[in-house]
């Protein structure tokens, strides 16, 4: 096991990720010329005329070669042109940067309401199994992961706005009177806090709150089901009947010792949770009026958008690979095994 | 099988009194141990030998209150130091454990938390039980590391289980069971897995430092030879029965129970070639259902009717040494 430095760890990971950045820059943009339906067609308008057409193909350039096309593709994206939405008329750039964060805000809120609520299901499941807590536990996950997400959506709307109207009617990110803070983050949350605004923070916690709910009941069921069972083999194992024959307390038996170890386990489920949420976020977006990145991208995949689909493909790529760097990194904070 | 009541005398450290202990599993009860009762003075070595299988760690675990969830103690009395150790509330137990009593394990790298730094651990056990500050503490534990003499104690307290051998792990547990200098240590298979020079050098280090600190030390083991080269007396354990209980060299000299006999023809000696050794025939009963009085008399060559149909005894048969046996040597 060779022993780095935790920055000479990032880089290696992130150079070995390079590989893998070039497969999907290739893929998405095969995939994307591969599609039924013709941009130029559908931008000219229903009532265009063969030459309109053509004209809109030139200025395209969709009528140069594949090959062509895709270095002239490299070439822009090595100068950080994504290309222009044709659906929205902006830079892919601007509308990523501003819908990224809306997406991410929400899969972080779900993911952290997930683990607040699984979490502790799992160790109290753990701690007494089949008891009427583990079966309580195993009701509720279960409930949670066979509900569509725009059906717990609809219904949590219908519950707590329209029936208990404690929560803001599903608009977005803000009510239509506020303005969203200063862009800083994109977190509205981090950002309207920043800029000290409490008001808005409050305005957009209460607009976030269901769609984050909506998104980690779905995620309850994985997260409690690893925790249960990665805390039994914790709980049975010897270093745990040491703690208690040397006479530990209760408490730091199941903290120090074993949660700290099942947290492992844990952790790696939650990137896949977080990878699957995001994904997952469509129809939550679409329930919710959320102007994140996954409503964005099934709009322009509809209209043979090319260049949103291909920024958005490219975007999720980074994500996962950011992701993974960061659940090893963790590993690494927790388990020294792990040694980088 | 009814059995003899231990004496407890003023220097009895450790009482065991007819404890059953019974597993519940998908298919049936195991009766895993039946009526066993044995005792142990301050600062004696006793040594309880049997086979893989024959209840000697689940009498350990029962004697900590670390049983699995599965295992019912269903009856008999535990008495340390003359209080039912079974009897107490669960904070009192956990005062004693570790502090009075504790346990060093078989497996020395899986009974160690694989995340936590050796040192931390250690300390974890001196902050349950003394009241130091934590400069204190850390001092404790570096005298604790090089006392199981591990050399260079600052530079170990930093390390983890994953970089130390098997032998210094095992080092540390016993660190780690002597930390707060207990009356009593069960030593559960502790040299299982450890190459032979280094099996010397950890019951050695067990031995001389049980003496130094007048600490009574149970010793679980399947090797016989290891158990007769420490162990003032020996308890012979067989399917969850006690069969035999003597001093060292008598039961060595003159085993009465058929069962220690056999045990001992199986034991390699350096005496004779290997050709010599006998195996004991059989394996240990199914302890599910039905089983006879006797646990051993379908392995039994001197069995008799009487072996099924009238209950075991323990009785005296020399100067301390009982047998539970009606054929008996």
């Amino acid at each position: 096991m060779s022993k780095h430095s935790t920055p000479q760890f990032i880089l290696q990971r992130l150079l070995a990720a390079i590989p893998s950045a070039i497969g999907v820059i290739i893929v998405s943009f095969i995939m994307t010329r591969m599609l039924p339906g013709d941009p130029a067609a559908f931008f000219a308008g229903a009532s265009a005329t063969p030459e309109a057409i053509a004209q809109v193909q030139e200025t395209l350039g969709l009528n140069k070669s594949w090959i062509e096309q895709f270095f002239i593709y490299i070439g822009e994206l090595i100068r950080g042109n994504l290309g222009v939405s044709l659906t929205t008329g902006q830079t892919v750039i601007y509308d990523l940067v501003t819908r990224l964060p809306a997406s991410l805000e929400l899969t972080l809120a779900g993911v952290l309401f997930a683990f607040i609520i699984a979490v502790p299901l799992g160790i109290l499941a753990a701690l007494k199994p089949n008891s009427w807590l583990d079966h309580l536990s195993r009701f509720i996950t279960t409930a949670g992961v066979s509900l569509p997400t725009f059906f717990t959506g609809l219904l949590l709307v219908y519950i707590f706005y329209f029936l208990l109207g404690i929560v803001p009617a599903p608009v977005g990110r803000l009510d239509l009177l506020s303005s969203p803070p200063e862009h800083f983050t994109g977190f509205y949350l981090l950002d309207s806090l920043i800029r000290g605004d409490f008001n808005l923070f409050v305005i957009a916690f209460q607009h976030l709150i269901l769609p984050a709910i909506t998104l980690g009941i779905f995620a309850l069921a994985p997260l409690a089901r690893i925790t249960r069972a990665s805390m039994i083999t914790i709980l049975g194992s010897d270093f745990i009947r040491l703690a208690k024959s040397n006479g530990l307390s209760p408490e730091k038996i199941l903290f120090t010792y074993a949660f700290r170890n099942a947290l492992l386990p844990i952790i790696t489920t939650m990137g896949v949770v977080f990878s699957f949420l995001l994904g997952a976020n469509i129809l939550v977006e679409k329930v919710f009026a959320w102007p994140g990145i996954g409503s964005y991208a099934v709009e322009a995949l509809i209209n043979s958008d090319y260049a949103p689909v291909q920024g958005f493909v490219l975007t999720m790529a980074f994500l996962y690979i950011f992701l993974n760097l960061a659940i090893d990194i963790l590993y690494g904070i927790i388990d020294p095994r792990a040694g980088f | 099988m009814k059995e003899m009541q231990p004496k407890t005398t003023q220097e009895t450290l450790l009482a065991v009194d007819r404890l059953s202990v019974e597993f519940a599993t998908r298919r049936g009860t195991v009766r895993a141990l039946e009526n066993v009762s044995f005792d142990l003075k301050a600062g004696e070595i006793v040594g309880i030998v049997g086979e893989s299988g024959s209840g000697k760690s689940v009498l350990a675990f029962a004697t900590m209150g670390i049983l699995d969830r599965a295992g019912k103690i269903t009856s008999g009395r535990i008495l340390f130091d003359n209080i039912d150790l079974l009897q107490i509330k669960r904070s009192q137990l956990r005062q004693k454990r570790g502090k009075e009593l504790s346990m060093i394990f078989q497996n020395p790298r899986a009974a160690l938390n694989p995340i936590r730094k050796i040192g931390r651990q250690i300390e974890d056990v001196l902050q349950a039980h003394a009241n130091l500050p934590p400069k204190q503490r850390r001092e404790r534990v570096l005298e604790l590391l090089s006392l199981v003499r591990i050399s260079d104690p600052s530079r170990r307290y930093n390390a983890y289980p994953y970089e130390l051998s098997g032998g210094m792990c095992q080092r540390v547990t016993i660190a780690l069971a002597l930390a707060c200098s207990p009356r009593l240590a069960i030593a559960d298979e502790p040299t299982t897995g450890l190459d032979v020079t280094t099996q010397a050098a950890v019951m050695d280090l067990i031995v001389d430092l049980a003496a130094q600190t007048h600490m009574a030390t149970l010793l679980i083991t399947h090797d016989l030879e290891l158990a007769a080269q420490y162990c003032d007396r020996l308890v012979v354990m067989h399917a969850g029965h006690i069969v035999e209980t003597a001093k060292t060299s008598d039961l060595f000299q003159h085993p009465r129970h058929p069962y220690t006999a056999k045990l001992i023809a199986a034991t390699p000696d350096p005496e004779k070639d290997l050709a010599h050794l006998i195996p004991i025939p059989g394996n240990l009963p199914d302890l599910r259902g039905e089983l006879p009085f006797c646990r051993f008399r379908d392995r039994c060559d001197r069995a008799s009717s009487q072996c099924d149909t009238v209950p075991l005894e323990r009785k005296l048969v020399g100067n301390n040494h009982q047998v539970a046996c009606h054929n008996h040597f």
